[in-house]
């Protein structure tokens, strides 16, 4: 085999520049397959991150609401009644809505548009925090916010925002005192802030028919069980013993958040027709070049280069080939992401990104193959016949 | 530093030489039948002779005579119809592809009309490469290819590739290429194809110098008569049959002088 190295390394090494112009045109469609999956991360995670992170393995959702967080309405008696199961560590209720923090004036916006959510201190699906403390009681018009949150504003903690909400047809506008920190919480493509149920009912945006409303709503509940093997089983155990209700567990739960699955299949798709026209690019250089290699390698064969020989040389040439190129890919892909702000939802560090690398590298062997295996069945005659 | 061989009568003398030695290559009764549209055609006809070590005969004949498909058959690229082709005592037809893969790296030196050498070598490592498919390729290896280079006239253009080298140069090294692990036959197909006169000559000469110095059996087909004059027999082709050979020196320097058909 190393005479099959060599025949494939010496034609690279004495044809550089051919064989760099395909390594770069893999570079280029490597940047672009690594920027879509970097992307597909990037919106999954401001989408899932805070749902992904929840301190519990089941979900539970009101009854034909599909697993649809923000169609699912239920009440403080299902949180007690899911508390009550056996096999229930603990379980939380999540409040979810959409609001806006009035930033100071001068700033580049007006507002910073986040997830406003409802959540219980010290139960499932209060987030862990990174510094500051909790609520100091159920009605306390304090709020936790996300890094993010921090990364885009000048908010510290001992500061007091201003949440502006539609409260039927007018805004209204409440202060809440930072006292802690979270980070990595993003839902539904906003960074989020954390209140009290009780303070996520008064201030939460409200439609004209809701004003009346006084039966706080909780959307979710997020159960921890008592041993986490036994999703199935206690899966079952919620239904029976809980009325009007759905069980999830938290990958069906982010899977159903509105237009999750489909933006992930669309950036997939992209990624995989990158990787399409990555493998056909390839396929049709070499193919090209095998064919005018034909006197060349009839030569090889008649002076006694066996076929396996031939075979390896050109598997190796590719493979190099797309190494290189899916390095240089990497290289910038990696310069390029040091120059972005952290507000572009980008993820390089996730298994997507991991994924992608592989499937480029794949390219290589599998568009030359029709090559290779053409480059093996050339007859050692030609060698004869062409001259 | 080219070998000069002044005078074909030193060849008389290699001939009489080789008279003793044994035979290195045997055809016997080799018929190659091609089916074609029309009806099949004998490219070789029921064709005999053998090479002893140390001869240079050249194959001769108007196209389609059928030279390039008996140096295939030589070459074991192309199995015959009927008939035997012996290279050392060894029967072509009965070795499998493997073999004839290994035998023609082994026991067989080849250059071609054109297109000769791999064109991302240079002119030591095309020959070199003969030694790397023998796994043969150490130091005195490279030393004996960059001599031979040398004795052939290339010894400045060692590192050149074939694209910065004429087509004469191109076809010394393939020369060099073809006998770098001493096989036990030397194929030319048309080595002067593509050079002028005078080179032509020197290129020719300087083949059958080597061939007889190193005991090699060598088959040149050619279809300038003039390069007849290097060679110890000369077998005429037509339409797939053998049908002269010229053996006295006399009558090769007759025909070689007849110049080109
Ligand atoms: N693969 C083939 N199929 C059919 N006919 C062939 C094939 N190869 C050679 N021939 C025929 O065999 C005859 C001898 O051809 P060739 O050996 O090339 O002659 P030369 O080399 O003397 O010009 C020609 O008539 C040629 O057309
Ligand atoms: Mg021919």
């Amino acid at each position: 085999m190393s005479l099959a190295f060599y025949l494939a390394f010496k034609e690279i090494w004495r044809n550089k520049g051919r064989f760099l112009l395909v390594s770069l045109v893999i570079a280029l469609i490597t940047l672009l397959v690594l920027f879509i999956a970097a992307l597909g991360e990037g919106l999954g995670t401001n989408n899932r991150e805070y749902i992904s992170k929840l301190d519990g393995q089941l979900v539970v959702f009101l009854e034909k609401s599909d697993y649809i967080i923000s169609a699912s309405r239920l009440r403080q008696s299902t949180l007690r009644a899911v508390r009550r199961v056996e096999g229930v560590e603990d379980a939380g209720p999540i409040s979810t809505s959409s609001t806006a923090i009035l930033l100071p004036p001068g700033s580049k916006n007006e507002v910073l548009k986040v997830s406003l959510l409802g959540v219980e201190a010290g139960r499932p699906g209060f987030p862990q925090l990174t510094a500051g403390r909790t609520f100091l009681s159920a009605t306390a018009r304090e709020v936790i916010v996300d890094q993010r949150v921090l990364d885009r504003t000048d908010i510290q903690i001992g500061d007091t925002i201003t949440v502006r909400s539609t409260q039927g047809v007018e805004d209204e506008f409440y202060d809440l005192k930072v006292v802690g920190t979270t980070s990595g919480q993003a839902y539904f493509f906003q960074p989020s802030i954390f209140v009290t149920p009780s303070v996520w009912e008064k201030i939460r945006p409200k439609s004209d028919a809701e004003l009346g409303n006084t039966v706080a709503a909780i959307n979710i509940i997020v159960v921890r069980l008592k041993d986490s093997t036994q999703i199935e089983q206690m899966k079952e155990k919620l239904l029976s013993s809980v009325k009007n209700i759905e069980v999830a567990d938290i990958q069906t739960t982010i899977n159903n958040i509105p237009g999750y699955s489909a933006q992930q299949g669309t950036v997939q798709t992209q990624g995989g027709f990158t990787l399409l026209i990555g493998i056909l690019v390839i396929g049709g250089f070499f193919q090209i070049q095998v064919l005018q290699k034909v006197p060349q390698i009839g030569v090889l064969k008649a002076i006694g280069a066996s076929n396996p020989v031939v075979g390896a040389a050109a598997v190796i040439q590719i493979s190099l080939v797309t190494a290189f190129g899916v390095a240089i890919g990497g290289l910038l892909t990696y310069l390029f992401s040091l120059g972005f702000p952290p507000t572009v939802p980008l993820f390089f560090n996730g298994a997507a990104s991991a994924l992608a690398l592989v499937a480029l590298l794949l390219i290589g062997p599998l568009g030359g193959l029709v090559s290779v295996i053409y480059a093996v069945r050339i007859e050692p005659l030609k060698a004869l016949r062409l001259s | 530093m080219s070998v000069i061989v002044t005078h074909p009568i030193q060849n008389i003398i290699a001939e009489k030489q080789s008279e003793a030695k044994p035979i290195a290559l045997e055809v016997r009764n080799v018929v190659k039948t091609f089916l074609t549209d029309t009806g099949p055609i004998n490219a070789v006809d029921d064709v005999s002779f053998s090479v002893r070590q140390g001869e240079f005969v050249a194959l001769v004949g108007p196209s389609g005579s059928g030279k390039t498909t008996m140096l295939s058959i030589l070459a074991a690229l192309l199995t015959p119809t009927s008939g035997q082709v012996l290279i050392d005592g060894q029967d072509l037809a009965r070795m499998n592809e493997r073999e004839r893969v290994r035998l023609r790296r082994e026991k067989i030196g080849f250059t071609f009309q054109s297109n000769n050498l791999i064109p991302f070598l240079n002119a030591l490592e095309n020959v070199e490469l003969m030694l790397r498919l023998n796994n043969r390729l150490d130091k005195a290896g490279r030393i004996r290819s960059a001599e031979l280079l040398a004795r052939l006239g290339l010894g400045e253009r060692l590192y050149n590739l074939p694209s910065q080298m004429s087509g004469g140069q191109q076809q010394r090294v393939a020369i060099a290429r073809a006998l770098i692990h001493s096989p036990t036959v030397v194929l030319a197909d048309e080595p002067t194809a593509s050079l002028d006169t005078e080179r032509a000559f020197q290129v020719v000469q300087t083949f059958a110098a080597l061939i007889h110095e190193n005991d090699r059996a060598g088959i040149m087909v050619t279809h300038d008569l003039r390069m007849c004059q290097y060679v110890d027999r000369v077998l005429q082709m037509r339409d797939g049959k053998l049908v002269r050979i010229y053996e006295t020196r006399a009558e090769i320097l007759a025909l070689a002088q007849g110049g080109e058909h």
